[in-house]
């Protein structure tokens, strides 16, 4: 990075209008030397809305400074007045108080059928996605899907060619592992697109982790006989984009799973009801949902969505193909995009790290533009191509601070940041993304999408 | 973790790995392995067998003219993709060779897609978007000979079918690679890193 660097900030996501929003846009600091300058600003404050539509994390502190002590600690109406009651909410559902934590729909694309809405990271914690929550990609809407009338065909290079009901499938031995899941697109919004997503909802929320629960593929596969000859499996959904993709038979017979089941209770719809492929740490879209079919074979298919889509392109005019794994990545959930820090003192920054290679080993964050940095607490458990939980202290003094997290894995990758990753692979390639994010804190608390340009 | 089984297990084999991974006791063995499902015959998947290898491997009978599919795309096809596959609202279909390599690369079937049988492929599994698996084999070789001819790859006379649309070459073909990563190197640098 040069002394003459420029940072640029900007960031909305005009469909996000959950809390207090200061819109930064055009947003010029000049870093002169090591120090970071304000040249240009212009701020545009939209208000608040809506009833209850408040993160505990800004709420909380509204209560304090605007109701103040005397009238918090009193007597409510729920205090003196039985709740309703037990069993009246047979599914039961979050507080009405955070109705805002919900998935939001992107606006990039002319139809509902084929598109993406993002987990609201910034409003979560812990590891686990809720079932609810866990970011969508449809390719022909959500299937609705009888599972008495759901099969599951294996054929092609097996010796036992073979259908199997759901009924077969939850008679075999099965596991349960928490697995996270990427879209390959995951931080399309931070390559080159402007205005940059305004919170990490949407420059990161096309991930989930959940607790996933079916049979190892493998076992399936030993059950029709997978005959030498076969390398490749294609797996194929039951939606009416008849989602296809080729899949390497090694990764089939590692970790692959046929999961029924996620966070306890059966698949929802959006994640492939009644059964998908999870292939561990790989991008999302190879874990098939609403799986019919498959088929074992010598060589991959090359179809539409690993040939056209989810490749590649270099700026030497190459395209790399069947690039799975989603590499070591990481983004600090709080304080991030739309934040408010209401008070200087001690704040905890938290986030989450993961690796498609397997176990995130250490997390560095840095509050400084990535000049210096501290090495993160890693919350427990820490599982292989799971999410990980880390957690930093740090006392705001005031200043304006750029916030940063960098995860390395048990391979020894350390996270790149965004020049090292566009200097190989150019700008005109979205997926697979995995650049080092920046926030920035300003001087009155505002936390802002920040991109800090070489 | 990664026990790349290259060949098949025997079924009684699978039984007590699979016993041990689950932490399970062992169970009977036979040589059905657990005895789930029923035995299909290819017959019975032709409903739902609809991939196209590369080699033209599951291309059914049947044939379509560019011509043939230019009527065809003029009415199922073209208030998504626009005239001619131009694009608008959905993605644009034909034009953009050459710019690949610029800083707005157009990326259509002519410029981009490494085999012609993805497009019969893809047509036929989930083409149109509100009606998918309505277009009859000949229907799906006339669009795939009217987007190739869109794209300059085969003549206003093309006739598509199982033998001729696997011996179309893209013109893109050469330029897939695999996947090289990692590719990025940083350091875990703790102080004075910029």
């Amino acid at each position: 990075m040069s002394s003459r660097g420029t940072i640029v900030y900007g960031g909305s996501d005009a469909s996000d209008e959950v809390h207090d929003v200061i819109r930064e846009e055009n947003f010029l600091v000049e870093a002169h030397g090591k120090e970071p300058r304000l040249v240009g600003r212009r701020a545009v404050l939209r208000t608040a809305l809506g009833a209850g539509g408040v993160a505990a994390f800004a709420a909380r502190g509204d209560a304090w400074a605007e109701a103040g002590p005397n009238t918090v600690i009193g007597l409510q109406d729920w205090m003196t007045t039985p709740g309703r009651g037990t069993g009246s909410a047979p599914y039961g559902l979050p507080s009405h108080f955070e109705s805002a934590v919900v998935r939001s729909l992107t606006e990039h694309t002319p139809t509902d059928l084929s598109a993406w809405s993002f987990t609201p990271l910034d409003r979560l914690t812990g590891i686990i996605t809720p079932n609810g929550l866990v970011y969508e990609r449809h390719h022909a809407g959500i299937p609705d899907i009888d599972p008495k009338k759901h099969r599951l065909a294996i054929h092609g290079l097996v010796e036992r060619p073979l259908v199997l009901t759901m009924d077969d499938l939850l008679r075999l031995p099965a596991v349960s592992r928490i697995y996270f899941l990427e879209c390959a697109g995951n931080g399309y919004t931070e390559v080159v697109q402007m205005p940059r997503s305004r919170t990490a909802q949407f420059s990161h929320g096309l991930l989930s982790c959940c607790e996933w629960t079916g049979i190892p593929l493998g076992t399936i596969l030993d059950e029709a006989g997978v005959r030498p000859e076969a390398r490749w499996i294609l797996a194929e959904g039951a939606d009416a984009a008849a989602m296809a993709r080729s899949i390497p038979i090694e990764k089939a017979l590692d970790d692959t799973l046929v999961v029924y089941a996620q966070n306890g209770e059966m698949l929802r719809p959006e994640q492939g009801y009644p059964i998908r492929l999870l292939v561990p740490g790989w991008e999302g879209n190879l874990s098939i949902k609403w799986l019919r079919r498959l088929e074992l074979g010598a060589q991959p298919w090359h179809t539409r969505d690993e040939t056209s889509k989810y490749t590649d392109l270099m700026p030497d005019g190459t395209v790399r193909q069947f690039t799975f794994v989603m590499e070591a990545k990481s983004v600090i959930t709080r304080p991030s995009g739309g934040h408010h820090l209401r008070a200087h003192g001690f704040h905890e920054i938290s986030g989450l790290a993961w690796s498609g290679r397997g176990r995130v080993t250490a997390v560095d964050v840095s509050t400084d533009g990535g000049r210096t940095w501290h090495r993160a607490r890693l919350d427990e458990p820490v599982l292989s191509k799971a999410l990980t939980r880390f957690r930093s202290p740090w006392r705001w003094d005031g200043a304006a601070a750029l916030l940063q997290s960098r995860a390395i894995d048990e391979t020894g990758y350390v996270q790149p940041t965004r020049e090292q990753l566009i200097a190989v692979r150019g700008t005109n390639s979205e997926d697979h993304f995995n650049a080092i994010h920046t926030w920035r804190v300003s001087e009155n608390g505002e936390v802002s999408n920040a991109l800090i340009q070489a | 973790m990664r026990s790349f089984r290259r060949r098949p297990l025997t079924a009684g084999a699978a039984v007590i790995a699979i016993s041990v991974a689950a932490g399970q006791s062992a169970m009977p063995q036979d040589d059905k392995g657990f005895g789930i499902g029923q035995r299909v015959s290819e017959a019975e998947l032709q409903l739902w067998n609809i991939d196209v290898g590369i080699d033209g491997a599951g291309l059914p009978p049947g044939e379509g003219s560019v011509q043939a599919g230019k009527a065809i795309y003029e009415t199922k096809c073209v208030a998504c993709h626009g005239a001619e596959g131009l694009g608008q609202p959905m993605d644009r279909l034909a034009g953009g060779q050459g710019t690949l390599k610029s800083a707005k690369p157009v990326k259509t079937i002519g410029s981009y897609w490494p085999y012609a049988t993805t497009v019969f492929d893809y047509v036929r599994r989930a083409m149109p978007l509100d009606r998918p698996q309505s277009l009859s084999p000949d229907e799906v070789y006339a669009l795939t000979a009217y987007l190739l001819h869109l794209n300059g790859i085969v003549e206003s006379n093309a006739i598509m079918n199982a033998q001729t649309l696997p011996m179309v070459r893209m013109p893109n073909r050469a330029a897939f690679r695999s996947d090289p990563r990692p590719d990025a190197a940083n350091s875990a640098c703790q102080t004075d890193c910029r």
